[in-house]
């Protein structure tokens, strides 16, 4: 038995040893050099009273946010990041797909000592115009992204590209940024061609006030083309059942502001915390369409400008215990639809999508958050829609920082 | 309107020319506000909590610019990447922190978004302190299940006052590499801060006496060094992991175990809520003391010698 005992100990003692040796990077073999590896979990419940396919009213020809009903996994999000050498540094976020499958959510290389305020980055990542677009999934602060984010960006931007930011030597931050991208994702198509599909340019200003307060504000423009962008299911004039599927050709240009502000009493956000965020974008779209490619197949001019904000607080009211409040609204805007389809494409739907949230969450840990969420959802012109989620996410593994 | 265009045009030279220069002042106030105000210091230091700008200071007199990144009320674990830290990290040509991951959820962020080649880890201008002393509490078994465990060691190492001296010794070093020039007044002041830092420590030892072997309780572990040095003896810790928030239920255990080890009184930190332990205090009739636990953590803590002449007095009290 003693013998036994001095065993476990000396085993204890020697595992010991040799786990600290690796865990301060002196093991000299390969695992010492491992990249850190996360790995998120998360899985919603939806209750829902309408079919979440049906998109927000005047807003067909664009993504819905893709709500599901019932348990559902939710994408697991698996993430490697590592210096690649004293230059570089590579960072990969793969999305589990419940139903099989993997795809490359981010996939980019970041250079590390150009210095002078720049950082350059290329592959595939989220966009950095606005203030949510960069956000990952299980940083949101509410269970979907707000229906702006939803249905102008098919809720993130995602670029396949090149980013340059510089940072401004000033104790007031500044910071410049450009993109230049495939433009393969909505508003985007992927094309077949030579050159930047699409471009981004953002700049965005911050600081403190006091030790209590802290603020970002933002401006950003972002330029792509649509070719032969079929959406289906569109409602028209002649109310043809099911719709119809029509199909858009031509430049997009959206503009955004985007603001956010945080309050926490001695600037100690581990007790309470107040934030308060919002976002407005605006897009134009300038081009052809052709009205219902299955059917009478007419192609005519089309430009329609569509508009969206939101304005969300979040204030954690004691430690782990947060709550939220969201307001959304969209505007389809009226569109200027060529005499060829004036009697068949809507050009005014006379109603402005919006919707109102709340949420409340529970992080027992830095590493795990419960949720539970409701919205009462206009989107839909006469189809009220009650929603209910509850949501957890999980992270595993290495955790990286977050950004503001 | 083209009338009133033309009154101004009347009497315009004077007027436009007072408002260019008045324009002018302020775009030149602006610009200075903008540009980094300490130009003229040898030394732009990013420090990452006030005890390592106070020991920056003390170290660099006046060749040295401090920014203070967080705040003596601030859970040191819970600081996010603000804007404002990246522009000043930005300017930073030296950048001293406690290290052993204390700044992990934060710091990453703000030196890879300041593109500032001078403070990245592994050059000269990053200087972590914990990795100069011994650390306490190097965890056997490194899982999240056991909380916000640091790899390396518990971080809070500013509680030891012996633990500055290694640190000021192993920082000057760095400031004469980054700033040859000023290598006189780096040992100069060194020299100066170590006799003086011994004799305090000395000071505050003989005050301590009376503390050896007290048993205590402690919000969060963050203070083994404390402990180490003065002798306390830590019986139970109020948050059930380390950065986990303390229970009901591991509040009644904590009860449990102090009627059995009965303890003198229940420690937390500044920045901490003062409930759970004024809760224990309360149960178990002993006092709670709250510690300054870095400079301008209370009023008295208004320096490195304020931080420990005001955490011996409290403890002190507190035996009463």
């Amino acid at each position: 038995m003693f013998k036994k005992v001095c065993w476990n100990t000396a085993i204890a003692v020697l595992s010991s040893h040799a786990f600290n040796a690796g865990a301060a990077g002196m093991g000299n073999n390969e695992a010492a050099f491992n990249p850190a590896f996360s790995l998120i979990l998360s899985g919603t419940y939806g209750n829902l009273q309408r079919d979440p396919a049906i998109p927000a009213t005047g807003f067909a020809m664009n993504p819905s946010p893709g709500h599901e009903q019932g348990f559902n996994l939710g994408e697991s999000e698996m993430g490697i990041s590592a210096n690649i050498d004293p230059e570089y540094r590579g960072v990969a976020t793969m999305a589990l797909s419940p139903s099989g499958g993997i795809s490359v959510e981010n996939a980019f290389v970041q250079t590390t000592t150009l210095g002078n305020g720049v950082n350059l980055k290329f592959g595939r990542f989220f966009s950095g115009l606005g203030y949510l677009n960069e956000q990952h999934a299980h940083a949101w602060d509410f269970v979907d992204q707000p229906l702006v984010y939803a249905t102008l960006w098919n809720n993130q931007l995602n670029e396949d590209g090149l980013q340059i930011k510089w940072l401004a030597p000033t104790d007031v931050f500044v910071e410049l940024g450009g993109e230049i991208g495939k433009g393969r994702s909505f508003p985007g198509t992927d094309r077949a061609k030579n050159g930047s599909g699409a471009g981004a340019l953002f700049a965005h200003v911050g600081d403190d006030i006091g030790v209590e307060q802290s603020w970002r504000a933002g401006i950003s423009l972002h330029q792509t083309r649509e070719e032969n962008a079929v959406s289906t299911a569109v409602p028209d004039l002649p109310n043809t059942a099911g719709g119809v599927s029509n199909s858009f050709g031509g430049s997009v240009r959206t503009a955004g502001l985007d603001f956010v502000w945080k309050y926490a009493h001695n600037g100690n956000i581990r007790d309470r915390y107040l934030k308060v965020q919002g976002e407005y974008f605006r897009r134009k779209e300038d081009g052809s369409l052709t009205y219902s490619t299955t059917g009478a197949n007419i192609t005519d001019g089309y430009s329609v400008t569509q508009s969206g904000w939101y304005v969300q607080t979040v204030y954690q009211f004691m430690p782990l215990w947060r709550s939220g409040l969201r307001y959304d609204r969209l505007d389809p805007g009226v569109a200027h639809v060529g005499a060829l389809n004036a009697g068949n494409v809507i050009a005014n739907y006379h109603f402005n999508p919006s919707r109102i949230t709340w949420m409340l969450d529970y992080s027992p840990s830095e590493f795990s958050r419960l949720r539970l969420q409701l919205a009462r959802d206009n989107s839909r012109q006469d189809l009220a829609d009650n929603q209910l989620f509850v949501q957890y996410i999980m992270s595993l593994g290495a955790h990286g920082a977050h950004s503001y | 309107m083209k009338t009133k265009q033309s009154v101004v045009s009347v009497e315009a030279n004077p007027r436009l020319s007072e408002g260019y220069a008045v324009a002018k002042k302020i775009l030149y106030a602006f610009s200075l506000l903008l540009l980094t105000s300490n130009a003229h210091a040898a030394l732009n230091v990013f420090a990452c909590e006030p005890e390592w700008a106070a020991l920056t200071q003390l170290l660099g007199g006046d060749t040295v610019s401090v920014y203070t990144a967080t705040g003596p009320l601030q859970d040191p674990h819970r600081i996010e990447a603000r804007p404002s830290l990246i522009s000043k990290a930005r300017g930073a040509n030296l950048l001293v922190c406690t290290g052993a991951d204390l700044e992990v959820a934060w710091l990453p962020v703000v030196l890879r978004e300041s593109a500032n080649n001078a403070i990245q880890p592994g050059s000269a201008g990053y200087f972590e302190a914990a990795p100069v002393v011994h650390m306490l509490e190097v965890p056997a078994r490194l899982d999240r299940a056991e909380g916000d465990v640091h790899p390396t060691g518990n971080p809070h190492v500013q509680t030891d006052p012996r633990n500055f001296l290694p640190i000021a010794e192993a920082l000057t070093k760095r400031m004469v590499q980054l700033d040859p020039q000023g290598t006189a007044g780096y040992e100069q002041r060194l020299a100066s801060f170590a006799q003086q830092w011994r004799a305090a420590i000395a000071k505050w030892e003989q005050q301590a006496g009376p503390l050896r072997g007290v048993p205590v309780v402690v919000q969060h572990k963050g203070f083994p060094y404390l402990n180490a040095w003065l002798g306390l003896k830590e019986v139970a810790a109020l948050e059930p992991k380390p950065g986990m928030e303390p229970s009901a239920a591991h509040l009644m255990q904590v009860l449990n175990t102090l009627q059995q080890h009965p303890a003198k009184m229940v420690l937390r930190a500044a920045y901490q809520d003062g409930r759970p332990s004024e809760w224990i205090a309360q149960r178990a009739h002993i006092p709670a003391v709250e510690l300054p636990f870095t400079v301008g953590g209370s009023d008295a803590a208004k320096d490195l010698y304020g931080l420990f002449d005001d955490t011996i007095a409290r403890l002190l009290k507190g035996l009463q």
